[in-house]
């Protein structure tokens, strides 16, 4: 790891130094980045959060004193392989469609006994913390990498989960009039060099997905797409989204379904 | 049993009409789920969830309105444009650059009119647009802004539009990517001006060089 990572920074550093040529055509700044996180990502941190969340996924733990081994992701009791690149899906349980994040929040209630009050007291990382639901997450989407993104539209509900994400992520309000769409609703795009992906498009869709969960170098913690939707609304000028609530599934399986077929190559490295 | 059963499918499927008719429609069930699945958090409360006319309009005919409904509304944002009370439309081009790098302002943790640090609020003018000759990290979502006033020319009328579209771009285009800075109180009215001397004073490096 120290090799590559060390060969990374230098690659960053020297991008850095470089004066950014004005940016019209392709993007050199971001060209530069996807080098930077090519390389490191051969030996990913991500993964020191996706053994700390296999030990949590197996260790009794909670009032119950229950590992999550029984915990169903939609593939049966304890079946972790592929169960990510298939959410969100419906659960007849809880009758409604879940994300990967809300039904392991949903088991560590059900069968560790813990509160959903406390899970979503402070549900993201900082410098000091990880909370266990984003190691969890990291783990089982391990579980997926290289596989296709395959999240079922049978049941009604979760028909009606994608259109209601639809409307969702193209509904203007708030301050700014800003809506999902407004950063990713067209192609080519960049907020400052930053290119936006338009999600509306099947084959850049697969970027709302891709390489999250995320270790985030700005800070230097873990990160699951709870968090991104998060921000996204606190930018979008929004109120705040309720953690692992149906509304963030919705807009997920908005945004996965349209990267339907696509390759997820598990979690990965964000700036 | 055959007329049984297709005076059976017959009541089904009235059942299922009328239930298909109760079923609220995608738009109505994403506003009750967002209604429910959001908090107000610091300054953002849940007012801004409800949509205005104009967002109403964008919303509903995909970011085209009907050209009635459209000119209405544009006229209706003109008219709600504050001038400055002294006449001068333009600021300190130095100021305005400040506005335009910086971004914060509005979210969960900044104050009414301030950011969570204290400062007066950016523009995030940059996030979008190409503008001064020294900052290559600009977004493209919106036009480029270089050499606005030498392009255009000097003159009062476009001081009038530069100020106007930053007060309420929705005056302008009913759907326009780009907020209303003066019409939701992000910028002051001497903010504003700082950025249209930024766009429209001769010696600002957007027009000088």
């Amino acid at each position: 790891m120290n090799k590559s990572l060390v060969l990374g920074l230098a690659a960053a550093c020297a991008a850095a130094l470089l004066p950014p040529a004005f940016a019209q055509t392709e993007d050199p700044v971001a060209a530069d980045f996807d080098k930077f996180r090519a390389v490191l990502e051969q030996d990913n941190p991500a993964e020191l959060w996706e053994v700390k969340g296999e030990q949590l996924w197996k260790t009794p733990r909670g009032p119950k004193r229950a590992s999550l081994e029984q915990c169903d992701l939609g593939l049966g009791p304890g079946v972790v392989k592929g169960a990510y690149a298939q959410m969100p899906r419906y659960f007849a349980d809880v009758d409604r469609v879940m994300d990967a994040e809300a039904r392991i929040v949903h088991c560590m209630i059900t069968l560790q006994g813990f509160t959903y009050e406390e899970l979503a007291k402070k549900p993201f990382s900082s410098a000091t913390k990880t909370p266990d639901p984003v190691s969890i997450t990291t783990y089982v989407a391990a579980q997926s990498a290289g596989m296709k993104l395959a999240p079922p539209q049978s049941h009604p509900k979760e028909k009606a989960a994608y259109d209601v994400g639809k409307q969702i992520f193209f509904y203007r309000a708030g301050a700014y009039d800003f809506s999902c769409a407004s950063c990713h609703g067209v192609d080519g795009q960049r907020i400052r060099t930053q290119p936006l992906p338009n999600f509306t498009s099947p084959a850049q869709a697969i970027k709302a997905n891709q390489g999250w969960p995320g270790y985030r170098m700005t800070g230097g913690v873990m990160h699951t797409l709870q968090w991104r939707l998060n921000d996204c609304f606190r930018q979008q000028r929004f109120p705040e989204p309720d953690y692992a609530s149906e509304m963030l599934s919705a807009l997920l399986t908005y945004l996965t379904v349209n990267a339907q077929g696509q390759e997820y190559k598990g979690p990965g490295i964000k700036r | 049993m055959r007329l049984g059963s297709a005076a059976t499918i017959a009541a089904g499927a009235a059942v299922l009409a009328a239930c298909a008719a109760l079923q609220p429609s995608p738009r109505d069930a994403a506003l009750a789920l967002m209604q429910r699945d959001f908090h107000a958090e610091g300054i953002a409360g849940m007012d801004r969830l409800k949509e205005d006319d104009v967002q109403a309009a964008c919303n509903e005919y995909g970011n085209n309105p009907p050209a009635e409904l459209d000119a209405k509304l544009r006229a209706k944002q003109y008219a709600g444009v504050k001038w400055p009370a002294d006449g001068k439309l333009m600021g300190d081009w130095k100021s305005g650059e400040k506005i335009a790098q910086r971004g914060r302002g509005m979210t969960w943790r900044d104050k009414p009119h301030q950011t969570s640090r204290g400062e007066p609020n950016g523009g995030g003018c940059y996030n979008c647009h190409q503008i001064g000759p020294d900052t290559t990290s600009f977004g493209t979502i919106g036009p480029s802004l270089y050499q606005f006033g030498k392009l255009r020319g000097y003159g009062t009328e476009i001081q009038r539009y530069a100020y106007s579209k930053i007060y309420n771009a929705k005056a302008y285009s009913v759907c326009s990517q780009m907020p209303r800075f003066g019409h939701a109180q992000a910028l002051t009215e001497a903010q504003i001006k700082d950025l249209t001397a930024l766009l429209m004073d001769p010696a600002s490096p957007v027009n000088s060089r």
